[in-house]
Parts: C-alpha cells; sequence; structure tokens
C-alpha cells in the first residue's frame, strides 16, 4: 500500500498548494487565468502516455490511448498557444504606452 | 533507483515546480505571459520525464512511437489550428471545448485500463479497489466535465437554448435520477461488473448535460470555471489509474486552485457557488417568480445615430458600456475609432466594466485591450457606479442584464441581488441593440423605459460606423 499511502500524501499537499496559489485576481486576468489553468489540466496526457508506452502490443489499447493523447494535446497546445494571444494583447499595449511618452 | 529513474524523478520535481510558479504567475498582470510560457514548458518537461523513465526500464517499442507520434500530430495540429483561427470574440466558447477535450482524455484512460488490464506500473502495488475507485472517480468527473463543456460551448454559441421543461423544478428530479443512476453503477463496478463502467459514463454524461443545460446568463462564466477545476480532478484521478504521482499532483493543484479562481468570480457576482449550481440559472430557474419575465415594452424612446452624434458632441464625460452584443459584432476598432475622435475633442471618455459582461470574466478587458483602448480607461464597477450622476452620455452596447435596474429594486425579479452598473443615474443612456429581443436571461429591462434612455437600433458594428461619420461631419475631434 506504499504507493497509495504516498500519492494520497502528494494529493494533499497538491490541492493544499494549488488553494493557496491564487490569491487575489484582477478582473482583467479571469480569462487567461482560467484558460492557461485549462490548459494545464491537460496534463492528463502523462496519462494516456503512459498507457501507450505500456499497452505491450494490444492494438484496442494503443487506438485508445492514442485517440485519449489527440484529446489531451488538443487542450494543451490549443490551450496554451490561446492563453498566449490573450496575453500578448496586455503586453503589446504596455510596450506602446511606453513608446508614446 | 536506477539512473533512469532518478532523472525521471528529478524532472518531475522540477516540472512541479514550474507548474505551481506558472499559476500563481498567471495571476499578475506583469508576469501572466512568461508564468503560462513557464507552465507549458512543465508540461513538455513531464511529458519528456514519462519516455525518459520507460526507457529505462521496459523500453518503448516502435509501435508505441508510431501511436504516440498519430496521437501528437493530430491532437497538436488541431489544437494550433484551433488557437490561431478563433475570434478573440469566441473566447469562452474556446476555452470550454479545450476544457471538454481534456476531461474526455481523463474519461477515455480510465475505461481503458478498465477494459484491457495493463501493466500500469502501479498495478503491483495498488489494490484492485484502488484502482477501481480512480476509475470509477476518472470517468465520473471525466463524463461530466466533458459533456457540461460541450454544452456551455454550444450554449454561448448559441446552438443550444433551455428547453422549457429544464426551467422547471423537474430537473431537480431528473438530475437527481442520473446522479443516482451513476452511483448504482459505480456499486456495481466496484463489484466487478464490466457493465457498470457503461452505466456510469452514461449517467455521468447524461448529468453533465443535465446540470449544465439550464444554467443561463451571467452565470455560465462560473459553470465554465467549475469545470475547469473539474478536469483536474479528473486528471489528478487518472493519475492513480496509472500510478503518475505528477499528473497526481498536477492535477490536484489545477483542481483547488480552479476551485478558488470559480470562488473569486462568484464574489465578483454576488453569487453563493450553490445558488449558480443548483438554485438555478439567473432567469431560467424563476420562471413565473418574477412577474416582469417576457413583460411588454410600452414606453419606448428611440433615435438614429445622428442624434446620438448630437448629443456625445455636446457632452463632457461620457461612458461606454460593453457587452456581449459588441463581441458578437467584431465592434471592438469601429468603437476605438469612435472614442478616439470624441477624445480628440476634449471629451473624457470611459469604459464600465461589470464583472461578467460578455460571457466571461475579463471578457470585454481582453476584447478591447485587441482594439488598443488603454488599461487605465477600464474601470471596474464599484469605481465607475459612484460617477455616473456626473456623467453627461452612457452609451451601451450590447450589454442588457448587467445595466438593468431590476436587479436593485424589484425584490421579485430573478436578478435580483446580482450587482449592476447604475447607468441610469447618467444624464441621457443610449442603448445600442440589434432589436428589442430580452437579455441572454431572458428578463425584461426596466432601463429602456426610463425617460434618459433612448434606444439606437441597430447592429453594433453598423450603428458604431454611422456614429463615426456623424462625429466626423459635426467637425468632432478635427484638430484646429
Amino acid at each position: 500500500m506504499s504507493f497509495v499511502s504516498e500519492a494520497l500524501w502528494v494529493l494533499l499537499l497538491g490541492s493544499l498548494l494549488g488553494l493557496e496559489l491564487i490569491g487575489k485576481v484582477p478582473p482583467t486576468l479571469h480569462t487567461p487565468l482560467m484558460s492557461g489553468a485549462n490548459a494545464i489540466s491537460g496534463v492528463t496526457m502523462l496519462a494516456a502516455l503512459t498507457l501507450i508506452i505500456k499497452a505491450g502490443g494490444n492494438v484496442p489499447l494503443l487506438f485508445m490511448g492514442s485517440v485519449a493523447l489527440a484529446f489531451a494535446l488538443f487542450n494543451v497546445i490549443g490551450g496554451f498557444l490561446v492563453t498566449d494571444r490573450m496575453l500578448a494583447m496586455f503586453s503589446r499595449k504596455t510596450t506602446r504606452r511606453k513608446d508614446d511618452y | 533507483m536506477t539512473f533512469t529513474a532518478l532523472i525521471k524523478y528529478s524532472i518531475d520535481l522540477i516540472a512541479v515546480l514550474l507548474l505551481a510558479l506558472g499559476i500563481k504567475g498567471l495571476s499578475k498582470v506583469r508576469s501572466a505571459r512568461e508564468a503560462n510560457r513557464l507552465a507549458a514548458i512543465a508540461i513538455g518537461l513531464a511529458a519528456i520525464g514519462v519516455i525518459i523513465n520507460s526507457l529505462g526500464s521496459d523500453g518503448v517499442s516502435i509501435d508505441a512511437l508510431i501511436w504516440i507520434l498519430l496521437g501528437t500530430i493530430l491532437g497538436g495540429s488541431l489544437g494550433m489550428i484551433t488557437a490561431k483561427k478563433v475570434p478573440m470574440t469566441a473566447m469562452p466558447e474556446t476555452v470550454a471545448l479545450f476544457n471538454g477535450c481534456g476531461g474526455m482524455s481523463s474519461l477515455l484512460v480510465a475505461i481503458a485500463v478498465a477494459l484491457f488490464p495493463v501493466k500500469t506500473g502501479s498495478e503491483e502495488i495498488v489494490s484492485g479497489l484502488v484502482e477501481d475507485i480512480s476509475i470509477a472517480i476518472s470517468v465520473f468527473v471525466g463524463g461530466i466535465t466533458f459533456s457540461g463543456s460541450i454544452i456551455a460551448m454550444a450554449k454561448l454559441q448559441g446552438w443550444l437554448s433551455t428547453p422549457k421543461w429544464m426551467q422547471s423544478k423537474l430537473r431537480h428530479a431528473i438530475n437527481s435520477a442520473f446522479a443516482l443512476l451513476a452511483l448504482i453503477a459505480v456499486i456495481e463496478l466496484l463489484k466487478g461488473g464490466i457493465n457498470g463502467l457503461w452505466l456510469l459514463l452514461i449517467g455521468s454524461i447524461l448529468l453533465g448535460i443535465g446540470v449544465t443545460l439550464p444554467i443561463g446568463g451571467a452565470d455560465m462564466p462560473v459553470v465554465i470555471s467549475l469545470l475547469n477545476s473539474y478536469s483536474g480532478v479528473a486528471a489528478s484521478a487518472a493519475g492513480f489509474v496509472v500510478g503518475s504521482q505528477l499528473l497526481i499532483v498536477a492535477g490536484a493543484m489545477v483542481g483547488a486552485a480552479g476551485l478558488i479562481l470559480t470562488q473569486v468570480m462568484c464574489d465578483g457576482m454576488n453569487r453563493s457557488l450553490v445558488s449558480v449550481l443548483f438554485g438555478g440559472a439567473l432567469g431560467a430557474g424563476a420562471v413565473g417568480v418574477g412577474g416582469d419575465k417576457g413583460g411588454e415594452y410600452i414606453n419606448i424612446t428611440s433615435c438614429t445615430a445622428e442624434e446620438c452624434a448630437l448629443t456625445l458632441e455636446a457632452a463632457e464625460r461620457v461612458v461606454i458600456v460593453p457587452g456581449y452584443g459588441l463581441a458578437v459584432a467584431q465592434a471592438q476598432h469601429t468603437l476605438r475609432e469612435v472614442t478616439r475622435a470624441l477624445e480628440a475633442g476634449g471629451i473624457e471618455v470611459n469604459y464600465a466594466i461589470h464583472p461578467v459582461a460578455g460571457r466571461m470574466p475579463g471578457h470585454m478587458n481582453v476584447l478591447l485591450a485587441e482594439a488598443d483602448v488603454p488599461y487605465e480607461q477600464l474601470k471596474e464597477m464599484d469605481v465607475i457606479n459612484p460617477e455616473f450622476p456626473a456623467t453627461d452620455v452612457v452609451l451601451v452596447l450590447g450589454a442588457n442584464d448587467v445595466v438593468n435596474p431590476q436587479a436593485k429594486s424589484n425584490q421579485n425579479s430573478p436578478l435580483y441581488g446580482m450587482p449592476v452598473l447604475d447607468v441610469q443615474e447618467a444624464r441621457t443612456v443610449f442603448v445600442v441593440k440589434r432589436g428589442m429581443s430580452a437579455g441572454y436571461s431572458g428578463i425584461k429591462n426596466d432601463l429602456f423605459e426610463l425617460d434618459n434612455t433612448s434606444m439606437v437600433f441597430g447592429d453594433a458594428k453598423k450603428v458604431l460606423g454611422d456614429l463615426l461619420v456623424e462625429l466626423k461631419e459635426l467637425g468632432v475631434g478635427r484638430k484646429g
């Protein structure tokens, strides 16, 4: 049971860390933060990767793993890029303001 | 511990650290962009860690590599195309879509492991019961996340509206039945029945639909944020299924952080999470309670862009209230041209940003930033509300529920208690709107009947274009 008890500790500490990470968020960042956190939740791609690697030639398993990987990567890559697109608009504006003055 | 395992653990630790820094940095304007990159690097590192570890133990077969490549190319390229092509106005829907796919992935992994028992590395140590529980949680939460997110996306896109029967109290009974179905399925699954798996899949997907479908109006962003938190939980459960501590901790972090973000959003709207989820939608849940719902408008004054321009020309302080209609019409750039002209004419222009204007908190900030509106002109509700009595003209662009005075005056209104922008305090209010249809919540807006309100009918982009022409003819903003 050592993996389970360790894993439960990891779960507990990870949750506590998550609760502490964000405090006050300016409304401007609500959408980008949600989008960024959403991209991170695509880490489930690690599970899909593990599944494919451990499938051992079982084709249905390889196929399901691959589909799961595609879904997760769609989430991860799309999520990070779209967040970056949103945030880029904020930074572009600040540099322009610097030029104005 | 083998050498490769040691490398993997180091990579995992770095990845967790970067993820934590990433989430933290994303909540501050200055560091947000870097933080987003850090988080992306962290995920990439974690993936490399998984592959390195496997190379050290059993090795990675060519078959596996091909399937990994297939999934990566398919998901990655679709993600890239979507992220590049999607217009800024459709951001909320896009986040919902991405989120649903993340939930789907966790669900698929759990189902695959349940159908074909594999040596995932944890198997020797994880007892069958723990694995079954993890699979059940992963399927249940993943299913709700997937179907809920897709429904949220469809509703935001306007592909779906809430069916009448879903607005009645009946939906609580229906959803309870779905939940019960899922519970029975879990028990069946834990007893070893594979049919329980399919039952659980159906139950959780139906529950996701049933819970999300009646939610509308300003509550939708909260639901997307909550579903976002769920997908973290699903990922964490998938971590138990495949025995990955990194996945467990990352999923837990995102799940918890998502919950806090959801709470922050609820606070911004003065709503409790429970009332969002079980109290039903603003409006939708209170059918037959608010007497004004769907009421006829009697006393409406409408005017043309020309009259509006004349009033604007004479104003000293103008406040713009953007809403979803502005986003739909893609009118942010035209709006910026109008406000540039006004500013050049010596008129003070500010933007009143309601916390949930649009379909997502911060939606308007993103939209206006795209049109180069200076950050300091965007005023939050608490800041701008006391300034309305000293404002000459308010221009409401495609916003409706967030400027409905009913929320303060009518205790029977479903909107009652929601903080709104007090635009009616200004001297003159112009509401640019396509027609007299109700807002997203379906509630009549008392503002439109007030004496100091005039309606300018038309698509926001077209009206603003006309307004720009009229202002130019009046010579507003012309230098010298």
